[in-house]
């Protein structure tokens, strides 16, 4: 359990920037207490101070796991963000994407969404931003990056890669061990 | 006639309460009776399981029961405190094992070390002549210690030795700690085997420790009075201990830091997202391009409709009526968007 390096931090919160824009903020600066990222085995984790507090008092070779892994730095130094951090995306996502209800399973086995999924898509996305896929019963089932801006998905065809996939929920049971 | 009909009447009912013992399969089933263990290798019938699955199932599983207790009944049977009981034979199914199959035992460290020099193990004989006592002595074990005890009777106490000291208690005590040194190595290989931090031996001796150890242990004695080593005078050359782990040892140095960072790393952070929030879009190619064309058109489209309203207006330089465009291209239907307030008649019908 350490603090986040400066560099670290900063890959951090430009990542999360890209699926939640401003409201990078708002997961610091938190009215029900203070929350913060930690690392540890180059996992990043985000737990309540409080939980920090009591995991402190565990040699770190024998802890597993604090609070909500957000992703995992790569050995050069990039975040890949996993699944489990869905549940703090979602909610202040800025772009989202809805797929069909045929598509749902599909996507949940790790594919990208083709336009013939799509359901809905947030206007003016940007091509190459952060999106979180929606069904169409409003559930979060994971998160993307725009292949396409709006725009260009009017005019795309059917098989045209809409987003790419990046984490789907299917992934609690695919890689259920390496994932916490 | 009437107790004849009574008691086939009772025989019907019974038989009708009781199943037959006797059950048909298609295919014989395979019974290991030894783990108690049937299994059937007829197919289910998929329109019954269908229409009817918990008593089908019921039905399937009593019969093959059935024919399980049917060859249990086979075996030999005695009576064991008003008990019938069967002798089961030896299963023959193999189970798969919960765990992996353990593999070769891990090397100590010497045999380790012997492997890599090639040192070979070389059997000494179980009894050796000795020439003092004049007989055949064991090499270790029984009647050895005997042996040592009738050799040596009487020890030289060497000239550089404090003559009172009891060169029998001395020789005992070598013994002993070699016993523990010994038993410390063992306790080593076990922990390497395993692969788990293995807690520090801590002072193991003068003989055993290496200059790294004394030199900790040093360290650590200096810094351990009241007031943590800061009146202990210094040796000249003196070094302090350093190393892995070698700190914390040491009485009175600085702990580690909590990582709780409180409000310094909260306002840190949120600075740190206000830089990232507030950083200049990088310039978009693409778009600025396609700005940068339609700007382009819309200024042609604009030149053109002037062109054909004044002629010649400009050098003379193009002729005829709204000659091509300069870059050579073609204008194309439905990109961009058209002046057309501006130009008033739109774009030229060839």
């Amino acid at each position: 359990m350490k603090r986040l390096s400066e560099e670290r931090a900063k890959i951090l919160f430009e990542k999360l920037a890209k699926f939640i824009g401003p409201n990078v903020k708002q997961l610091i600066d938190r009215p029900d207490g203070t929350y913060c990222f930690r690392e540890h085995r180059d996992r990043v984790y985000y737990v309540s101070e409080k939980i920090l507090k009591l995991a402190e008092t565990f040699n770190p070779n024998q802890l597993v796991c604090v609070g909500t892994c957000f992703g995992k730095f790569t050995k050069s130094n990039k975040l890949k963000l996993h699944i489990t951090a869905l549940t703090y995306l979602a909610p202040y996502a800025q772009y989202k994407i809805w797929v069909k209800p045929s598509f749902e399973q599909q996507f949940l086995y790790g594919n990208h969404v083709p336009k013939s999924g799509l359901g809905r898509i947030t206007e003016n996305t940007p091509q190459y931003a952060g999106t979180v896929v929606y069904s169409m019963s409003d559930m979060p089932l994971g998160f993307g990056v725009a292949a396409r801006s709006t725009a260009d998905c009017k005019l795309a065809d059917p098989l045209a890669t809409v987003c790419f996939h990046q984490a789907d929920i299917g992934e609690y049971i695919r890689s259920e061990d390496t994932l916490f | 006639m009437d107790v004849v009909q009574e008691v086939l009447e009772k025989q019907k009912r019974d038989l009708e309460r009781y199943k037959p013992i006797i059950v048909e399969k298609h295919l014989e089933v395979r019974n290991d009776v030894g783990m108690m263990l049937c299994s059937d290798p007829n197919d289910l019938d998929e329109k019954v399981l269908k229409e009817n699955k918990e008593d089908y199932l019921r039905e399937l599983t009593r019969d093959n029961v059935q024919l399980l207790i049917n060859e249990i009944w086979e075996l030999p049977t005695e009576r064991v405190d008003e008990c019938i009981v069967a002798k089961l034979p030896a299963p023959t199914t193999v189970l798969p094992r919960i765990r992996k199959v353990p593999g070769p035992r891990a090397l100590t460290k010497w045999e380790k070390f012997a492997k890599e020099k090639g040192i070979k193990k070389k059997k000494k004989d179980k009894k050796k002549f000795d020439e003092v006592l004049d007989k055949w002595v064991p090499t270790y074990g029984y009647r050895k210690a005997d042996a040592e005890k009738q050799k040596e009777w009487v020890l030289e106490v060497p000239k550089n030795v404090d003559p009172m000291e009891d060169m029998f208690q001395k020789k005992i005590d070598v013994r002993n700690e070699k016993v523990a040194k010994n038993e410390i190595q063992r306790m080593k290989n076990i922990v390497r085997a395993k692969k788990i931090d293995a807690p520090r031996a801590g002072y193991l001796g003068p003989e055993v420790a290496d200059s790294k150890t004394l030199r900790t242990v040093a360290t650590v004695a200096k810094a351990s009075t009241a007031s943590v080593g800061k009146f202990q005078e210094k040796l000249p050359n003196e070094k302090q201990a350093r190393g892995i782990g070698v700190k914390e040892l040491i009485p009175g140095t600085k702990r580690k830091a909590s990582h709780i960072g409180g409000e310094s790393e909260k306002e840190e952070n949120l600075a740190l997202i206000k830089s990232i929030l507030n950083k200049k879009p990088k310039i978009d190619v693409e778009r600025a391009i396609s700005l940068q064309k339609r700007d382009d058109r819309i200024e042609r489209d604009q030149e053109q409709a002037g062109g054909g309203g004044k002629k010649k207006s400009k050098k003379g330089g193009r002729k005829g009526r709204g000659g091509a465009p300069k870059s050579g291209k073609k204008p194309k239907g439905g990109m961009g968007q058209r002046a057309v307030k501006k130009g008033g008649s739109g774009r030229k019908r060839r």
